[in-house]
């Protein structure tokens, strides 16, 4: 018995190890390397800090990267701030049918692909769209008003993306405190603000955390929403990434931004656990 | 505030408004897309020149629709393929997962499930180009060590899947893991009490406990990999997957053609997701 129990042990563990060192390990330890490579000759390569010394270097990657973290935790930020009265609306404020036929109604936008939705987004806002036809209609504007191609509308369907990855994990926290705690703290004379203050907010922390974690990530690695949404002057640091790759060919500096988004995601995601006192086990598993 | 306490009217009101704008917000670029669909004309805008099925069914120039457009319908073949082997791959691993975590005590348990999680907070295009970049550094040794060809580690379906693979194994892991925890396991050691081997009691006893756990998965799973975009992106070869194509299309400007694509892949996903849940509905 022990050990057909140690087989199985053993047997269970070989895909999961498999998986994790060939799939996530060891291609992120070779990114690592040849993001530290430098070309000196045709086929030669030399050891050196080279690519992270000409990211440093560029005042536009270091700006793209800046933006790109910035706009990022904007979006988040703004996500959580539209998700929270829709989620405590449908956990708290609503009961039975109604509560699961608008949590399923939240879902569904989802269920179709991000290029989807964005082409939605295109298609409202563009010139010639949804958008500025009702601006002309209604005599606002006197011609054709160009909404696309510049950072609110980036923002716009950054926060439209992902909204579904804030409102599940707040919903499944708040309905998980009772009501009577809310009665209770109105009982003691707390106000609506208070209440929310030292009641609310405290209890749906875990929620409020993986959600924006999820949101935060979606927002830093998404490629599509800036390419298409996003103008000239609106640089995505994952659409240098892909130049670098696919265009240029220049992989070891392509690695070496590759390497820098992910450091960025995980001091973010860790500054985040870290304020809030949550870990990664707690938040997302 | 809690529906239990008065409150204002006005702000009741306020409230109510609120979530009915969020609600037309979260419908109305689905909406546009769909209608556009229909519309007669060469561009995916107003103005309205009536209504047509050509984007579905048309079959001459300049309105060729969805169902005789070879590329697109190889695009959502090669979609399905490649959704087919990720949510496979990952129901089968995640179950492993689920039942590792679950059952065993081990050393470096704690480090393995924070591994196992990292997935979700690595950008899609990262995981995309480190799997790039590690097998054609395998694919360089292989030619220069022994002159082989591995075809399967250039960029292509092999690589798109492992890629996709990668994250959404994390998924799996966390819906299986989630249903076995409910699990009772008294039930486990009354079947073999009853005279049934291990293997023979987690066949009949558990596997059909976790079905709707396992379909859930794998439609999850399917989902993911058919809308995936970041990683698919940096490991595609010459077979593009539904969305590359779509990408690809709507760069030279979109016509209605993409809007009906699209309104499609609604229906289709509609239809995948309320399977799942009357699977789900029965046996809860």
């Amino acid at each position: 018995m022990r050990a057909q129990a140690r087989l199985g042990f053993i047997l269970l563990l070989m895909p999961i190890l498999l998986w994790l060192t060939a799939l996530i390990v060891i291609p992120h330890i070779d990114m690592f390397l040849i993001s530290l490579r430098e070309r000196v000759g045709v086929g030669e390569y030399a050891t050196s800090t080279a690519n992270y010394r000409t990211f440093l270097g560029e005042p536009l990657y270091l700006v793209t990267f800046a933006r790109t973290a910035i706009m990022a935790v904007t979006a988040t930020f703004i996500t959580l701030l539209i998700a929270f009265p829709v989620s405590y609306y449908i956990a708290k404020m609503i009961k039975g049918r109604l509560q699961s036929a608008l949590f399923l109604m939240c879902l569904v936008p989802f269920w179709v692909s991000e290029l989807v939705r964005t082409f939605g987004w295109m298609i409202l806002l563009r010139e010639t769209g949804l958008f500025s036809n009702l601006l002309q209609w209604s005599g606002l504007a006197s011609g054709p008003v160009e909404m696309l191609y510049n950072d609110a509308a980036i923002m716009v369907g950054l926060v439209y993306t992902s909204m579904l990855f804030m409102v599940v994990p707040l919903v499944t926290t708040l309905e998980s405190l009772d009501d009577s705690v809310i009665e209770a703290g109105y009982d003691l004379g707390g106000s609506g603000p208070s209440i929310l203050r030292e009641i609310i907010i405290p209890h749906a922390t875990p929620g409020i955390v993986s959600g924006s974690i999820v949101v935060f990530m979606l927002s830093l690695g998404n490629y599509l929403t800036p390419t298409m949404l996003g103008g000239k002057d609106s640089l995505w640091f994952t659409e240098l990434i892909y130049s670098q790759f696919i265009v240029r060919f220049n992989w070891e500096l392509g690695a070496a931004f590759g390497f820098m988004l992910l450091i960025l995601s995980s001091v973010i995601v860790w500054a985040m656990l870290r304020l809030t006192g949550q870990t990664l086990e707690k938040t997302m598993g | 505030m809690i529906p239990t306490i008065p409150q204002p009217r006005a702000i009741r009101a306020a409230y109510t408004a609120y979530i009915v704008l969020f609600f037309i917000y979260l419908a109305l670029p689905l909406t546009v897309v769909a209608v556009f669909a229909f519309n007669d004309s060469q561009f995916p805008s107003l103005p309205w020149e009536g209504f047509t099925w050509n984007w579905f069914f048309g079959d001459k120039d300049p309105m060729i629709g969805v169902f005789h457009d070879r590329a697109i319908l190889r695009a959502i073949g090669t979609s399905a393929f490649v959704g087919i082997c990720v949510s496979a791959l990952s129901v089968a691993v995640g179950t492993s997962n689920a039942f590792l975590f679950n059952r065993y005590q081990f050393r470096g348990r704690g480090l393995l499930y924070v591994l196992m999680l990292m997935p979700l907070v690595i950008p899609g295009i990262v995981l995309g180009i480190s799997i790039l970049v590690f097998s054609s550094t395998l694919a360089n040794a292989a030619w220069d060590g022994m002159k082989w060809d591995i075809t399967a580690l250039r960029p292509g379906l092999t690589l798109v899947v492992l890629g996709q693979f990668s994250f959404i194994a994390t998924i799996a892991t966390l819906v299986i893991s989630a249903r076995l925890q409910k699990f009772d396991r008294t039930l486990e050691e009354a079947a073999m009490n009853l005279g049934a081997g291990r293997l023979t009691a987690v066949r009949t006893i558990t596997i059909p406990f976790l079905a709707p756990a396992l379909v859930g998965a794998f439609v999850v799973a399917f989902l993911m990999s058919f809308e995936n975009f970041n990683t698919t992106l940096m490991l595609v070869g010459s077979d593009a997957p539904l969305t590359i194509a779509m990408f690809d299309r709507l760069k030279e400007g979109s016509t209605p053609l993409l809007n009906a694509v699209s309104l499609l892949l609604m229906l289709g996903s509609s239809l995948l997701a309320l399977v799942m849940i009357t699977f789900q509905r029965r046996a809860a």
